[in-house]
């Protein structure tokens, strides 16, 4: 009789272990946590914004647990298939070359056209001095243009270097720049735009195709029922579906 | 396209000089090497000309931190302490945040917020701190023997010092003065690293390595390719510099002639 | 944190001012100076382990063990440290779960390399999968400590290996004389004086090893470099209460004081503890 008992014991005990495993694994999300709206970090010190939320409610769909980390942006691929995190959510426009690498989910804004911030509306956009973060999409078509490309390394040194007369413009998704030019009157967008990348999506490993499954169909569930539009009407990052 | 193709586009592609597009597609390892090999001449650039101008600056700034004077060794002090107590990352950031302000006020300066010549000014004075340190200690270890030997044939004054105690003095400091050389070629990279921007995609080793590991999303390759460049340059620069300091030491008995690296390093 | 801060917009001055330097966004700035100062400490006796086990092997009697110990100084000292850091802690991140992996599946059959991706499975995870955030921040401070320890180990293996040479060799040859073993030589003899001689380079090390910290951030750490970006960088009032200009220079200056200050301590502290240790030794700082 006590065989038996120990028996069901370990029996319940491996389920147990088994169940753990597909329930309790946590999702890490990686972000970098400069790029509002999209990320940043909050007064308080945690990770707040379009994506925070959008990440919250998609793992509550798809019936995962979240845990938040930030990255910096020059490795947060490499940090991804290495496995330091599941997700890649921070503004990333989905393209070719990095979709060579990882995979993305569909996408969860529409194309945000890039904006050009100057100090006065009659900068030459084509020969200028144009500034654009390091190894972002933007720098990557200021490079192929006539325009001469200044890199800098976060988003906030990009428009810093405008203001002081570095650059002549910067280019960016027109969904950061556009709070920056609202607020301080030195500054204004420019009338021409940048159609660049398509659309922002979530990066995960390409061996993770189940995990990508999950998050497609819980991002396709907030398209159908309205609740993404919500959102991105909420942070203004670019048109809804 | 052949390597030697490749070297002829983009050997000089730091300067601005070639193909004006970087490789997007197919990486080879010969762009890899190319482009990683034309930014060091950036870093050679820094090294080379922050080396001579510091040397110079260094034995002003040693002779005024061992004066009597205190209009002269307090200001010595202070230099030393700044340049060599803080970490040269939080100089270059602090620097062209400052540079901002100075070509504000002064729009003549505006070209102290380019790299080549803002973080040469920076690595300038850094190096100038570092070794002042070096040959100040080397200075008070001058024997004085030497010193009273000059004295007894009538040397004095700055004739003195030219002939006798700052050969001295140099050939005390050379091989702490070696090493202080090797660190500045290292701290090279750090000048696109922070605060300084890069234009027109010429920058130096790190920065063309940084976009292969972008573009590629592999850092297992440009890293350790500017790690060889940079000990190829460790060894040229111990080299050259061994070469001095065999001419410094050329009238003394054979034993001591050779470079022997004190078991320390300076920095 | 303070009662009068509920509504920061109607505030001006010093009180503002008050509650901007506490928010929970700054405590984390202030604690991150903690971690600098908790890798230092962890730092520091790693790297001198790495070194003596560097310089012990670049003089061992045995050549294989002599080219890996001269070849890990060489090497090391010859490439300048942020190269390293670019990469390092990804490679020795990948390379324990590798062996974890070996270990704990071994007939698991799937390529670990599949393209781009780095594969193990789940068990050989560090940290596994299910482990609290507070675990993964602690692996990640132990792979950049580590990191620093194997750079600056070389450094120091340098430093000892200088050392080690410069115990005068009457000594060495008087311990033979009295019977001792090679093994009893180098315990009882060698290492006990070879510490004066490695002092001066030791100190300046510490020193390099302070200033070396701003590059942490390279290896996934949030220290202060991290923070003062952060903090210091535009703030529009959409994202905050606390909106402010480009303050990065200030920012910046206050870690400049911090590093002036922490350096000049260090600096009085390794003086004494050297005035200390050679007196009454027979070299130059002792005998004045």
């Amino acid at each position: 009789m006590k065989k038996l008992i120990l028996a069901t014991t370990a029996l319940a005990l491996s389920a147990g272990f088994a169940l753990a495993d597909g329930h309790a694994k946590t999702i890490r999300m990686g972000t970098e946590g400069a790029y509002p709206p999209y990320n940043f970090i909050n007064d308080a010190g945690e990770v707040d914004g379009f994506e925070r939320e959008l990440g919250d409610e998609l793992c509550a769909r798809a019936e995962l647990t979240c845990e938040w980390v930030t990255n910096e942006w020059d490795s947060i691929i490499p940090n991804l298939v290495s496995g330091n995190y599941d997700v890649i959510i921070a503004g990333m426009s989905i393209t070719d070359e990095r979709d060579e690498v990882i995979d993305f989910t569909q996408n969860y804004t529409q194309p945000d056209p890039s904006a050009y911030l100057a100090a006065s509306a009659d900068v030459d956009v084509s020969n200028g001095v144009i500034a654009a973060q390091t190894s972002t999409i933007q720098a990557s078509f200021i490079a192929a243009s006539g325009a001469t490309l200044v890199e800098f390394a976060t988003p906030e040194e990009t428009v810093a270097a405008v203001k002081n007369g570095e650059a002549d413009a910067v280019l960016a998704d027109k969904s950061y720049l556009a709070p920056i030019a609202e607020e301080d009157g030195e500054v204004m967008l420019l009338e021409q735009e940048e159609l660049i990348g398509g659309g922002v999506g979530m990066g995960l490993r390409e061996s993770d195709g189940e995990l990508r499954e999950k998050f497609d169909a819980a991002i396709q569930s907030m398209k159908d029922d309205g609740s993404l539009n919500a959102l991105i009407a909420k942070w203004e990052v670019g048109a809804q579906f | 396209m052949s390597c030697a193709q490749t070297i002829m586009d983009y050997g000089l592609r730091s300067l601005g000089y070639g193909e004006r597009l970087l490789p997007r597609t197919d990486f080879t390892l010969c762009h890899q090497f190319t482009l990683i090999g034309s930014g060091m001449i950036w870093n050679i650039y820094f090294g080379v000309l922050a080396l001579i101008a510091g040397f110079f600056l260094a034995n002003a700034i040693a002779l005024a931190k061992s004066a009597q004077s205190p209009w002269l060794h307090r200001p010595a002090n202070w230099f030393i302490l700044i340049f060599r107590g803080s970490p040269l990352f939080i100089q270059f950031f602090l620097a062209y945040l400052i540079f901002l302000r100075v070509k504000q006020t002064i729009p003549a300066l505006d070209w102290l917020t380019a790299a080549w010549a803002g973080a040469l000014v920076v690595l300038f004075l850094n190096t100038a701190a570092y070794s002042a340190e070096i040959f100040y200690g080397a200075l008070r270890s001058v024997p004085k023997g030497d010193v009273e030997a000059a004295d007894a044939y009538g040397l004095t004054g700055w004739k003195r010092f030219r002939r006798i105690v700052w050969p001295t003095m140099l050939r005390l400091a050379w091989p702490a003065y070696t090493n202080e050389a090797i660190f500045l070629f290292h701290a090279t990279t750090l000048v696109f690293f922070s605060g300084f921007p890069t234009t027109g995609q010429r920058g130096d080793a790190l920065y063309y390595a940084q976009y292969f590991a972008d573009k590629t999303f592999n850092p297992f390759v440009p890293y350790p390719i500017v790690a060889l460049y940079f000990i190829l340059l460790t060894l040229a620069v111990i080299g050259i510099f061994g070469l001095v300091n065999t001419y410094l030491n050329r009238h003394l008995p054979g034993e001591t002639k050779k470079l022997r690296y004190r078991p320390q390093i300076i920095r | 944190m303070f009662s009068y801060c509920t509504d920061p917009e109607a505030l001006s001055g010093l009180r503002w001012l008050s509650c901007y330097l506490t928010t929970a966004k700054h405590a984390g700035f202030y604690w991150s100076f903690l971690t600098v100062l908790t890798l230092l400490a962890i730092t520091a006796p790693t790297a001198l382990a790495f070194g003596f086990a560097g310089a012990s092997a670049a003089r061992s009697a045995f050549a294989p063990f002599r080219w890996i110990g001269k070849g890990y100084i060489a090497v090391v000292r010859g490439v300048p440290d942020i190269a390293f850091f670019m990469f390092f802690v990804i490679a020795l991140d990948q390379a324990f779960e590798w062996v974890r992996h070996q270990w704990k599946c071994p007939d698991w059959d799937a390529p670990i390399r599949q393209g781009n991706d780095f594969v193990v499975c789940a068990a050989a995870k560090l940290p596994l999968g299910t482990a609290d955030q507070w675990i993964h921040e602690v692996y990640g401070f132990f792979t950049a400590a580590l990191t620093f320890a194997i750079v600056f180990g070389a450094f120091s293996a340098n430093v000892l290996f200088g050392a080690m040479r410069a115990v005068p060799k009457g000594q060495l040859e008087t311990a033979a004389a009295y019977g001792m073993t090679t093994r009893q030589t180098f315990w009882r003899v060698l290492v006990p004086q070879m510490w004066v001689y490695a002092l001066p380079g030791l100190s300046n090390l510490w020193m390099v090893l302070i200033k070396a910290t701003p590059l942490l951030f390279l290896l996934g750490v949030e220290d202060i470099v991290y923070w003062a970006r952060e903090l210091g960088g535009t703030k529009t009032a959409r994202f905050t209460d606390y909106p402010h200009g480009d303050w990065r220079l200030w920012y910046f200056l206050a870690l400049l004081v911090f590093y002036l200050a922490f350096t000049k301590v260090s600096e009085v502290v390794l003086e004494r503890l050297m005035k200390r240790l050679t007196h009454g030794q027979a070299t130059l700082g002792g005998s004045s």
